[in-house]
């Protein structure tokens, strides 16, 4: 990547110098002058990040209270991987989260995994597969989570560390869920502003799992459809809709606290600063939705198309008043007074997966939801959704997915489920 | 079946640099000047010079036993450099052979059969090629050793196919069509490097280039189990599979093989399997995939067991790794067996081949870093 040449045991401000030099002037002045893309990053992994990454080149630190990836700015590009564990050495999987941990070290600083792409053994195939090579750390995250099966009884003796709030996801109804495309004992989010360096990461962590874990499914996502950053303009997704005006910010501390990070009395103990992740692939079907007047479409969102103020306002960022909404419209559902309070962080993408054979696109959202308990979160949300949603004509969940995500990497000798397994 | 790839131009390079060009000439008449001279009997090989200076180089033989012979000069590791057959008692002949300076050996087969009778010499001179580790000396021989006893074994299975396809026999040509294919499977990084071979025996139609014929192995398997049906051609055919096949029992033991071709070689073997037999390309007709599976793994493991001491001891770790994941897939494996052989792989469900998938790329990850492991 950056810079390899740099004394590997030095430890180094997290942004290359390469960055720096290339971009961080241009990167400020951008962000000064637009309100775009993700000039007006944060940078996370602290303590739910508050000094400013004005460069969409730079490195986001890996270390903190809390994991990179959730509360970040959220990148332009994202490549999500679930992992079955095929080992069923307890000390073979933790190897493999240390191994893990050090190599995310490396790239999210924008450096190669081991000994770099191109090592000095010839006969030997280099420790990174390269194509990252001279790129810069683009904003990597790289994000752990743990689903059920890995405290499945008889597998790796966590049994009675499964925390209470990862649940086995009920079944919605409209649920279409290919079970190849679901599930998983282990995922890692990498995000990034540049795709290369998001499928470099999840490529080098695959190939360094290989005989311990294998990837069970994995999904490309090309544009954010929530933002973190209210100041910059929110992103639409593929119904062409304003999609997060209402996000949880990734500055809003109080917010964070509240709907996302596990908290020391909510238990079990290693989740603390960590979250929930639920991971839902929605196909949406884009020819029908697109031979639907701009009524209709209005209406079944509940904001208008242009400017995305909710009905009965001018503009995005008003707020709301539900009851001018149908009462089967999206935002009306799925807004927090209607269910109790309920807020999530979400940093889903867009997708698409070329076609389907039928000559139809084989697109749609990349849901990510980070909550502080599925059971006040997401569950409530995507019951009262599932039922009542007219969207559902338009779309279908295909995957589905949660995790346990872990608290951040402390330090260079911590590592990735060190509070789990130990 | 595979394209030809970038360790094969490596191999024959390396042959190149190793300075082999190896001719025999008949001659009856007296030997010529600075000519070594080979005295072959039933029970002796005389040399008359045991160090001789590199570069050009002319035996003298006589066959002065009452066997017919053959000699030959072997690089270490077993590597014909030259070779002459059918050396009648009471008769001469002259081999030559550009030969860069190093250790060689001179052998005698009186009746052209075994080990032969060896002598140690040396061809002086500078650019001599670094003396390896008698270990892996021992290593390539060894393998080398495999690799012939694969090809001769196959003939006879390949002739029990050629005659049925002849005979007219679906029946029997589909049962000898898969063990037929063992020991190529076993050796093909060796076979492959000859070039020419692969692409008369092994191609897929898919694989054929414009203007090429197809023919061998899967031409054949595409009459029996897709058109069901045998024609005149297809029994022309099973004559040029042995032909070339025979071809191919002469060349292999030329072939250029060291301690690196070798771990890689069985790395390449493991290529196949992710490539062709996982996915079911390689038998699409006759679906005998796991036949080629686990001959490619057998293959690979017998190149890494006779590796495996000098790899060890420079990489422990990789060599546990390896040993446990050659057990993990031969147990894979063995959950498919069936009769003498494995499941038709149509019967394989994807769930499974992706079990096998994983299998193959846990094996393969650690197996790419042999090379460096003997090497280093």
């Amino acid at each position: 990547m950056a810079d390899d040449q740099l004394d590997e045991n030095t430890e180094r401000p997290a942004t290359s110098r390469r960055a720096v030099l290339g971009w961080g002037g241009a990167g400020l002045a951008l962000g000064a002058a637009t309100a775009g893309g993700a000039a007006a990053a944060v940078a996370s992994g602290g303590d739910s990040g508050t000094a400013p990454v004005a460069d969409s080149g730079a490195a986001v630190a890996f270390h903190g209270a809390h994991q990179a990836g959730i509360a970040t700015a959220v990148q332009d590009r994202l490549h999500f991987a679930a992992f079955d564990v095929t080992t069923e050495d307890r000390a073979e999987l933790i190897a493999v989260l240390k191994k893990w941990t050090r190599a995310a070290e490396r790239m999210t600083a924008g450096r190669s995994v081991g000994e770099g792409a191109v090592s000095e053994l010839a006969e030997a195939p280099p420790d990174d597969t390269g194509e990252a090579l001279g790129l810069k750390p683009s904003r990597l995250t790289l994000t752990i989570g743990f689903g059920p099966g890995l405290f499945e009884k008889g597998r790796f003796g966590l049994e009675d560390r499964r925390p209470e709030a990862l649940i086995d996801l009920p079944a919605f109804p409209g649920d279409n869920l290919d079970k190849n495309r679901s599930g998983g004992d282990i995922c890692v989010q990498a995000c990034a502003d540049d795709p290369q360096v998001a499928v470099h990461a999840i490529r080098n962590l695959a190939r360094i799992a290989f005989g311990k874990m294998a990837v069970r499914w994995s999904q490309l996502g090309f544009g954010k459809t929530s933002s973190t950053t209210p100041d910059a303009q929110t992103p639409r997704n593929m119904m062409g809709f304003k999609d997060g005006t209402r996000n949880i910010a990734g500055t809003d501390k109080k917010a964070l606290t509240k709907h996302v990070w596990v908290s020391g009395k909510d238990g079990p103990g290693w989740m603390a600063g960590g979250s929930y992740l639920v991971a839902r692939r929605i196909r949406m079907h884009i020819e029908t939705w697109d031979r639907t007047s701009l009524k209709e479409q209005e209406d079944i969102i509940g904001r208008d198309k242009g400017e995305g103020a909710p009905f009965g306002k001018s503009k995005e960022r008003d707020e709301p008043n539900l009851k001018a909404m149908l009462p089967d419209a999206h935002v009306r559902l799925a807004h927090p007074d209607s269910n109790s309070g309920a807020q999530m962080l979400r940093r889903g993408y867009s997708f698409t997966d070329g076609t389907d054979g039928l000559g139809r696109l084989d697109a749609g959202l990349f849901f990510l939801a980070y909550q502080r308990d599925v059971r006040d979160g997401f569950v409530p949300v995507q019951q009262s959704l599932a039922r009542k949603d007219t969207l559902n004509e338009y779309i279908q969940h295909v995957g589905s997915a949660i995790f346990a995500v872990p608290p951040g990497v402390r330090d260079t000798r911590d590592w990735w489920g060190r509070e789990l397994f130990s | 079946m595979r394209a030809v790839r970038l360790s094969v131009s490596v191999a024959a390079a390396a042959a190149l640099t190793a300075g082999v060009a190896g001719c025999a000439e008949k001659s009856d008449g007296a030997s010529g000047d600075g000519a070594i001279q080979v005295t072959a009997t039933d029970s002796k090989c005389d040399v008359s010079d045991k160090e001789f200076p590199a570069g050009h180089v002319k035996l003298a033989v006589e066959n002065k036993g009452s066997k017919v012979t053959e000699v030959y000069i072997y690089a270490p590791g077993d590597r014909i450099v030259t070779e002459r057959e059918n050396i009648g008692p009471g008769t001469k002949a002259e081999i030559t052979a550009e030969v860069r300076a190093g250790d060689y050996q001179i052998a005698c087969k009186p009746g052209m059969k075994g080990h032969g009778i060896r002598q140690d010499v040396k061809a002086s001179g500078k650019g001599a090629a670094k003396k390896l580790d008698p270990r892996l000396d021992k290593a390539v021989a060894e393998y080398r050793k495999y690799v012939q006893t694969q090809a001769d074994e196959t003939l006879p299975l390949a002739q029990k196919f050629a005659d049925a396809v002849k005979a007219g026999d679906i029946d029997a040509a589909k049962a000898a069509y898969a063990p037929s294919r063992i020991g190529w499977e076993r050796t093909e990084p060796v076979a492959e490097s000859f070039g020419d071979i692969d692409p008369k025996v092994d191609v897929r139609e898919d694989g054929l280039e414009k203007g090429q014929k197809w023919t061998g192995w899967h031409k054949l398997e595409k009459a029996l189990w897709q058109d069901e049906k045998i024609t005149g051609a297809d029994k022309k055919l099973a004559d040029t599979l042995m032909k070339d096949l025979k071809d191919w029992v002469q060349k292999v033991g030329r072939a250029d093989i060291n301690p690196t071709s070798m771990a890689n070689g069985a790395k390449e073997l493991l290529d196949e399997v992710a490539t062709g037999k996982v996915t079911g390309e390689e038998e699409r007709y006759s679906h005998t995939d796991l036949v080629d599976f686990k001959a490619n793994v057998e293959g690979a493991q017998k190149s890494y067991e006779l590796l495996r001491p000098v790899a060890a001891k420079n990489d422990p770790e990789l060599a546990k790794e390896l040993d446990t994941q050659f057990k993990a897939i031969n147990k894979q494996l063995a959950g498919y067996e069936e009769g003498d052989g494995y499941v038709s792989y149509d019967t394989v469900g994807k769930k499974e081949r992706k079990e096998l998938s994983d299998g193959v790329n846990a094996l393969a990850e650690p197996l790419s870093k042999l090379a460096a492991a003997v090497v280093k």
